[in-house]
């Protein structure tokens, strides 16, 4: 089909718009990142003219980043799992069943997106110190703590999208399989699973993302041994100076993993989302 | 969310004929499927949030942390204190809800306009397509503490890119202006959330589009619709799924979004960017006031509760026959 | 260095790594054994960064183990995370057994229950209440209770001044009084230059200065009652005062309303760029961000001339860092031995010395490293013109809204309107309200 001209030249210029509003805080990310600190501190320049590594060395002594990492990804990785998990055999089960209480559940589960994190914060930290005790599990101010707050927030999300992604995956699949001697299990397992693997790799992105950036409930429910990136990164500018160089280049070095793993996998994304939301 | 709605009547049809209603044994099943999902959901949205609630009713200051459950029963004084706007503490909140509401529908409309126009003018292919559409990702994909820490380097005053633009190379402005402080917070507040949010849009709606047959559009074609046409006859009736769900979840996050601001502007938000949740946090945490923050944000429940629940009866009203048509 | 640098990295990922393994807090099960407790400790951040602070006190923690056989696990707690770390442990009781706190958080803490009460026979515990200074002392609780906290580490605010620049504006002495602040701060202000810098954008700062400027007028923020009179006419003379430096007087950059870290004013002059700033003992900062010893000069805070009817010859107010035992500790002999150990002569040089704050204990002051005459200075401060915060259990709530009120007229002034004394009245009113309500 034929473009107009005037349509043409609208992608020329809205592409160009949008493109430079998006790629300006990863530009001067960047160039930050590569700047001596004094030059950070003055006015600002388009194109460094010092070029330096050092913030890139010297951000791991100032705060103690390498932890924080290894905190993050511990923590999102074993959400992602967790949430793709629970969520796949919850989505399954409204899926495929007609059950007493379907319904209830679905609305319960999605309406929770609604509750104001603040309104459950210092009651989730009070359940959790008590459990904690009644039980010998350690969930205040540990891992395991965050793990499970972050794998249950993504999961109303996580569900949804894979009702919808389950449902466009024929039903004739799950016959075939049980006639093949499976129960229901089997025929998740072996057919149903890899069949919705785009959507169940985009609920996994989805899930590791957000507990990659949470701010809120990291920042009461971890100590200085479980802290994650996102707070952790603060402590930038709670020094004797700001480093905004350092900042940036810890930025970048936080952004980049997640960043390189969704723009590889976001096809999934794009496919998990075109099956669960259009129907 | 919408689909759970109206999935009401074909269960119930499914139900009365499919093979498991009438194994009761299979019924036990789903149920067990369900377990993991309902005894989190339990654990760390429902029981959490009634006993939110709780608090709600109560007299919960510094004095009684050590031992809440023995802070006095405070009836509806919360709540009263929350609600009087003709004292200090409701006018504040009052205020705040505004702030909350204009930055979020603004959000809502630029987001979900630019990703709309991204979307359209990427739809046909063209040499560089990919890279532009992976590129409008990347702001959705970093972290929000990431981006919106840039933000906040790049909006400084002295220092930040956006002056030295608008006010060394333009000259704009003979004065620098402030960004992060008074009235210009707010619009540094929505320009840095909607950075983050159209992508979004984007992808959803870019998701959309990819599913729309392209026989509708060569049939429209044939019609004489140009590409406005197309636009009107075909792509927005077809992505009505999607923006029903897409509108709703982009204003339930936006609303309750408490990164952005926290990270752009520390722990006490200037008056004129003042969020809801921001508020309540500092009504919470900084004012060690726990009872009327937790009135507060059930206020803000309500509140969403009632517009969502508004919001379903709408456009499941008004999109049924769509749906159907389709 | 670039290998130490190397292999220090290693190392802290080593070190990250292995409690990993415990997935949490192993922290309880050594405790109950009961023959050598491991104290938990949290420590504000003091230093020039977290990690300075931990290699700072692991050395003098080790020595204490060696002492009593206790071992202490140090946490240094970010500033902006240490109230609400602390309501989160008094909420939940479980916390760590000594920790550091803000002294004006001292009230509102000791409300909480929380704290442990130094009454005489804990104080005789750890040497006697004779042992810290008075003005310290006073920022530790309510009067007439037993306190909750003893103090650690002692600060005042003073005008720091650049010698040099001041030299170059043939000024000889630093401003004694508001006048001549005004007048010096005029002659040292050119263009791209300032003469003082503030964190206009910092609540605590704002009101810490508020708090010391009331004072000189002869206002108070609670009367003897404890109910909050903010609108005072004194109240409001002493804001417009410190608005003033910006708004009428233009000796302080409009940028300044932006700073809100903590750092960025007293960068400002330790680089040059402002001649003045108030700030707490900061000796150590300001030459580690490059300033020159021999430029840094320090007075008290200028008093308003004529001095006003009713006006206290307030300098600052009674700043520091005191040391609680949270309640809930099971170990708390072992728990007050190290408060003991921490507020020991031979601990308070050495800690007081390195951080550039100024030892809670008299005896310290032995070491030459107080004479000079930069501690002289702050210490004369702390003993004839400082006041503590004001002791009541809202005291918290005080510094937030207050501060919060002064920091949102810095951004009006900075963007250019005119904040008046009816405006600041009426902010002050409706901060008085919603704590009151």
């Amino acid at each position: 089909m034929r473009e107009p001209t005037w349509f043409r030249w609208t992608r020329r210029v809205g592409l160009s718009v949008l493109s430079g509003f998006t790629l300006l805080p990863i530009y001067v990310m960047v160039t930050s990142a590569l700047k001596p600190l004094a030059d950070v501190q003055g006015n600002f320049a388009w194109f460094p003219t010092r070029l330096t590594l050092q913030p890139f060395v010297d951000m791991w002594h100032t705060i103690p980043l390498a932890r924080y990492f290894l905190n993050s990804v511990v923590v999102s990785s074993i959400a992602s799992l967790a949430s793709v998990a629970i969520a796949l055999l919850a989505g399954y089960a409204v899926s495929r069943y007609r059950f007493r209480g379907r319904q209830a559940f679905s609305v319960v589960v999605l309406s929770t997106q609604m509750f104001p994190g603040i309104l459950f914060l210092l009651p989730l930290f009070v359940i959790f110190v008590n459990l904690g005790e009644a039980t010998g599990l350690p969930l205040y101010g540990s891992r395991l703590g965050l793990i499970i707050t972050y794998l249950t927030f993504t999961l109303p999300f996580s569900i949804w999208m894979l009702v919808g992604y389950l449902d466009s995956i024929p039903r004739e699949l799950d016959e075939a399989a049980k006639v093949d001697g499976n129960g229901p299990l089997g025929a998740l397992f072996r057919v149903v699973v890899p069949a919705a693997l785009p959507g169940i790799v985009a609920v996994a992105i989805y899930a590791f993302m957000t507990a990659w950036g949470e701010v809120l409930f990291a920042s009461v429910m971890t100590d200085d041994s479980t802290r994650t990136l996102a707070v952790g990164l603060q402590g930038y500018a709670t020094q004797n100076n700001i480093y905004w160089n350092q900042i940036m280049a810890a930025s970048l070095t936080v952004s980049l993993p997640v960043v390189i793993g969704f723009l590889l996998l976001q096809r999934f994304l794009v496919a998990g989302m075109t099956a669960g939301a259009v129907k | 969310m919408l689909e759970t709605v109206e999935a009401d009547r074909p269960a119930e049809v499914a139900a009365a004929g499919s093979p498991e209603a009438r194994r009761p044994r299979r019924e036990l099943l789903p149920y067990a499927l369900l377990a993991p999902a309902i005894g989190l959901e339990l654990l760390i949205h429902i029981l959490p949030m009634l006993v939110g609630v709780g608090i709600s009713f109560l007299k919960l200051t510094q004095f009684y942390l050590r031992n809440w459950k023995a802070a006095p029963f405070a009836g509806g004084d919360n709540y009263r204190i929350a609600v009087e706007i003709d004292k200090p503490a409701g006018r504040a909140l009052l205020h705040s809800f505004e702030v909350t509401l204009a930055f979020t529908l603004l959000v809502l409309a630029i987001s979900w306009g630019l990703g709309l126009f991204a979307a359209v003018l990427t739809q046909r292919a063209f040499t560089g397509r990919g890279l532009v559409r992976t590129l409008f990702l990347v702001p959705y994909a970093m972290p929000v503490f990431a981006s919106v820490i840039t933000w906040s380097f790049m909006l400084q005053r002295d220092t930040g890119v956006v002056n030295h633009v608008l006010v060394d190379q333009l000259h704009l402005a003979s004065q620098r202006p402030f960004w992060l402080i008074g009235d210009n917070s707010f619009l540094s507040l929505v320009v840095v959330t909607v950075w983050r949010t159209w992508p979004f849009a984007f992808l959803c709606l870019t998701a959309g589009m990819q599913s729309i047959p392209t026989e509708l559009y060569e049939a429209a074609a044939l019609d004489g619709a140009g590409i406005t046409g197309q636009l009107r006859r075909v792509t927005l009736p077809l992505l009505a799924p999607v923006n029903r769900v897409l509108v709703l979840v982009l204003f339930l996050w936006t609303f309750n979004d408490f990164t952005t601001p926290y990270t752009l502007f520390g722990k006490s938000a200037p008056r004129q960017a003042d969020l809801i949740s921001m508020h309540i946090y500092q009504n919470s945490f900084v004012n060690w006031n726990f009872g009327t923050g937790s009135a507060m944000s059930v206020l803000l429940l309500l509140f969403l509760l009632a517009v969502t629940g508004l919001y379903l009866l709408v456009v499941n009203r008004s999109g049924e026959p769509r749906t159907s048509d389709a | 260095m670039r290998l130490t640098r190397i292999t220090t990295t290693a190392l802290a990922t080593v070190l990250a790594v292995v409690p990993l393994a415990a997935c949490g807090s192993d922290k309880d099960k050594a405790g109950a054994a009961g023959a050598s407790p491991t104290l938990t400790y949290w420590a504000s951040n003091q230093g020039t960064s977290l990690e300075n602070d931990k290699q700072i006190l692991t050395p003098e923690l080790a020595k204490f183990t060696s002492q009593t056989g206790i071992k202490v696990n140090v946490e240094v707690v970010p500033w902006s995370d240490l109230l609400n770390r602390i309501l989160a442990a008094t909420t939940s009781g479980k916390g760590p057994d000594v920790l550091n706190i803000g002294n004006t958080w001292s009230s509102s803490l000791q409300a909480t229950g929380a704290l442990t009460q130094f009454d005489d026979a804990t104080m005789a515990k750890i040497g006697g209440k004779d042992r810290f200074l008075a003005g310290s002392l006073s920022a530790t609780g309510v009067p007439g209770k037993p306190p909750t906290a003893v103090p650690l580490y002692s600060l005042a605010y003073g005008l720091y001044y650049n010698k040099k620049q001041f030299a170059a504006a043939h000024i000889s002495q630093p401003p004694a009084t508001w006048p001549e602040l005004i007048a010096d701060g005029k002659k040292l202000t050119t263009a791209g230059h300032w003469a003082l810098s503030v964190e206009g954008g910092s609540a605590t700062e704002n009101v810490h200065n508020a708090f010391a400027l009331s004072q000189q007028q002869g206002g108070e923020f609670f009367d003897s009652a404890g109910k909050p009179t903010f609108d005072t006419p004194q109240n409001v003379a002493a804001i417009k005062q410190y608005l003033d430096l910006m708004q009428t007087d233009k000796i302080v950059n409009p940028s300044d309303a932006e700073y809100s870290n903590g750092t960025e004013a007293l960068k400002d002059f330790a680089t040059g760029k402002t001649s003045m700033v108030l700030w707490q003992a900061a000796a150590g900062s300001l030459k580690q961000l490059g300033m020159d010893a021999a430029d840094i000069g320090v007075a008290p805070v200028p008093l308003p001339s004529p001095a006003p009817a009713g006006g206290k010859k307030v300098t600052s107010m009674v700043a520091g860092i005191n040391l609680a035992v949270f309640d809930n500790s099971k170990h708390k002999d072992a728990a007050l031995q190290f408060v003991k150990f921490l507020t020991s002569t031979p601990e308070q040089q050495l800690l007081n010395k390195t951080y550039g704050s100024l030892p809670a204990v008299a005896d310290a002051y032995s070491d030459p490293a107080f004479q000079t005459q930069d501690v002289q200075t702050f210490k004369d401060i702390l003993n004839t013109s400082a006041a503590a915060l004001p002791a009541v259990a809202q005291e918290s709530q005080f510094e937030t809204l207050i501060g919060t009120a002064i920091k949102n007229m810095f951004a009006d002034v900075a963007s250019g309107k005119t904040v008046t004394e009816d405006d600041i009245k009426s902010q002050l009113a409706a901060a008085q309200q919603q704590l009151g309500g």
